[in-house]
């Protein structure tokens, strides 16, 4: 299907639908606040001075634009396409996740809520969120599974060191959906005074919609830069997906561009046969979970099931349901790569580049190699570098049995 | 007729409220859930509400959520809550009964299926928490053609215009939501309701239970004098998980928690 500017700005659809996915599948408690949301959103998407105010944020506090490099020792190595890294890991809090919280909280302050919720499974979300709010002067919870704050307690003292208050879940599988699951209930008890910042382009209408919006500056400098350095637009872009925020930030802007090849990269875990994986697109069905319709990890009887990767933003059943149309349309790749394979993306990037990414983003890093070697040397791949590793490193320590 | 239509209509009839007791299917084993609803009937329950388990009850606080994780860890299937309402048809053929659940189940059995399975095993109503009636246009028809009710929540934040929409679309009752909050939490305002309920009285001509924050007689009969019943949940499902050792005190322990609240409800003036 060839896309075109009209067909996009046609999506989501009112009932915020991407195709069969989206929509808006919650309890009706939340169904006013997120009409509200959606109805002043789309209001303040068109305002001159809430988007100025959201460009000088993003200039002055995250440090945008994040630079395009050139990553000419990796190249040489691979021995394929060039390969160019979006360094979102050099934003204010070490990954792409704040200029989603940046646009949310603003948005929370035009609507008058004095009380922000999240829900984190890395910790990046969190942080940024926390970020946000120390800066606004407005409340902050975190909602974090038990086990996600045993693999990533740096993060988690960060968020104290911020002023959130930390909420550890002990419900399901302890991870980012139940996190997920306990910040929608925290929602519903406080639906009058509290904006819940979602960090990835999933859950009920609008969400998808203005994380996507947001995050869609990756791409748009991206494709900028890349003209800019390179004389042309990238032949392809590879980012790694979890619930998929980095990666359609990324996308969005080239959806139109059919020259450009658009790879996501799910967590394979310990391999897609094993069923001990987090990639829904890759191995996956349609369902209903978290406010939308959208590819999940389930059972035969819809109950959704336990995943597995090595990085805990990844670890996630469901994923955004603007990725669930692109893949159904055939617009982009959907691949996965295993934690072994992550971690060699890991060793590589930070040993021949002495760029340290996020565990998620060696995901999309050891993809991104295997294709650039198999591609011409005159082309060029962009790999979204979504955050920094240094979160990940008593993980990486653990698996190498060192303690630190 | 539905028989949730009928059993209503008399209730109304006779001035009298319904007593609408909601447990977990498979919980605290599939072996008892059947007994467990003929004790609820026995009780004084005019309809039930048979929760199917969901492993991410979004919209259920601690209690219902480890009632799904027991029912769950003994593999309750929607296939098998289905099968649990034909045995208990068998004894039972008068008791409305009503599943609540989440949609992904009814989804991942594929809903022409689910409704024929629904209808087969003698079930009468569906009510889907995480479905809203605006992403309901292809499941309604379903239901409608195999006289299943489709019965939907209004909450303390739904606006006139959804009130009159949601109505539109629901059959039996409406189901309205006390407080802003997860089952089993916070204390009911009972004025607040009132008025609600009585505001919703005014838009639609659907009977109207309430649901969450009532768990003794003294809430039962506060509730059921300004509605025309009260659903009573996470009482007695944090009951089932209190009692779960002992099948035999199992039951006396629901029958004492709902006998007193059938009275109060009989003691109001109609």
């Amino acid at each position: 299907m060839k896309l075109t500017e009209e067909m996009l700005k046609a999506l989501p659809d009112a009932r915020g639908h991407f195709g069969a996915y989206g929509g808006r599948f919650v309890s009706e408690t939340l169904f006013d606040s997120l009409m509200t949301l959606e109805r002043e959103y789309k209001r303040l998407r068109d305002d001159p001075e809430f988007q100025a105010e959201f460009d000088r944020d993003l200039a002055h506090y995250v440090g945008r634009p994040s630079p395009l490099y050139f990553a000419e020792r990796l190249t040489r190595e691979t021995g394929g396409a060039q390969i160019w890294l979006k360094r979102e890991d050099l934003n204010h809090t070490g990954a792409h996740k704040v200029n989603n919280t940046i646009g949310q909280a603003l948005l929370a302050r035009f609507l008058g809520k004095k009380r922000v919720i999240a829900e984190t499974g890395a910790g990046q979300h969190g942080v940024a969120t926390a970020t946000v709010c120390a800066r606004l002067g407005l409340e902050c919870h975190v909602f974090m599974g038990e086990e996600d704050i045993r693999r990533q307690s740096p993060n988690v003292y960060r968020m104290k060191l911020l002023g959130a208050e930390v909420h550890s879940v002990t419900s399901g599988t302890r991870t980012l959906k139940d996190a997920m699951n306990d910040a929608m209930r925290d929602w519903v008890a406080n639906v009058d005074d509290t904006f819940y910042i979602i960090g990835t382009v999933a859950g009920p209408h609008p969400y998808p919609l203005l994380v996507r919006d947001f995050q869609s500056v990756i791409g748009r400098e991206t494709r900028a830069q890349c003209l800019d350095r390179t004389g042309k637009l990238p032949d392809a872009l590879v980012a790694c997906v979890g619930g998929g925020s980095n990666a359609i930030g990324m996308f969005y802007p080239f959806l139109t561009d059919e020259s450009v090849e658009l790879y996501g990269v799910e967590a394979g875990g310990l391999g897609i046969d094993t069923g001990q994986h987090a990639a829904p697109l890759s191995a996956g069905r349609p369902g209903v979970l978290h406010g939308n319709r959208t590819y999940l990890m389930e059972d035969e009887n819809g109950q959704i099931a336990g995943t597995h990767s090595v990085s805990a933003g990844l670890d996630y059943p469901g994923v955004g349901p603007e990725h669930s149309w692109l893949k159904d349309i055939g617009r982009a790749h959907y691949v996965s790569v295993t934690d072994d394979e992550a971690l060699d993306g890991f060793r590589k990037l930070t040993r021949v580049e002495g760029i340290m990414p996020a565990l998620e983003t060696a995901h999309a890093v050891a993809y991104a190699i295997k294709l650039a070697a198999s591609m011409d040397k005159d082309k060029v791949v962009v790999i979204n570098i979504s955050g920094r590793g240094d979160k990940d490193m008593q993980t990486v320590a653990e698996i190498d049995g060192i303690e630190v | 007729m539905s028989r949730i239509e009928g059993v209503l209509r008399t209730l109304r009839e006779q001035g009298r409220k319904a007593l609408i007791p909601y447990i977990t299917a498979g919980d605290p084993h599939p072996d008892q859930t059947v007994g467990l609803m003929h004790t609820l009937v026995d009780a004084g329950a005019d309809i039930i509400e048979l929760g199917v388990p969901f492993s991410d009850p979004m919209a259920d606080g601690p209690v219902i959520q480890q009632a799904c994780e027991r029912a769950l860890r003994h593999g309750t299937s929607l296939r098998q809550v289905l099968a649990m309402v034909k045995t208990f048809r068998e004894k039972d053929d008068a008791t409305p009964i009503v599943l609540m659940g989440y949609l992904n189940p009814m989804e991942a059995m594929g809903q022409e299926k689910f409704a024929d399975g629904a209808v087969d095993a003698g079930v009468d109503g569906i009510l889907t928490v995480d479905l809203p009636p605006e992403e309901a246009d292809e499941v309604a028809p379903l239901f409608t053609a195999r006289n299943l009710d489709a019965i939907f929540l209004l909450a303390p934040t739904t606006t006139d215009d959804r009130i009159r929409a949601i109505s539109e679309h629901s059959s039996g009752y409406v189901y309205y939501v006390s407080f802003k909050g997860v089952t089993g939490a916070g204390k009911i305002d009972v004025d607040e309701v009132a008025a609600n309920v009585a505001h919703i009285h005014e838009l639609t001509a659907l009977p109207v239970a309430v649901g969450f924050g009532i768990r003794d007689a003294a809430t039962a009969a506060a509730v059921g004098q300004v509605s025309d019943g009260v659903i009573v949940g996470s009482v007695l499902v944090d009951t089932i998980a209190r009692n779960q050792a002992d099948p035999d005190q199992l039951k006396r322990a629901l029958s004492d928690l709902l006998h007193p609240m059938r009275e109060a409800l009989d003691s109001l003036p109609s």
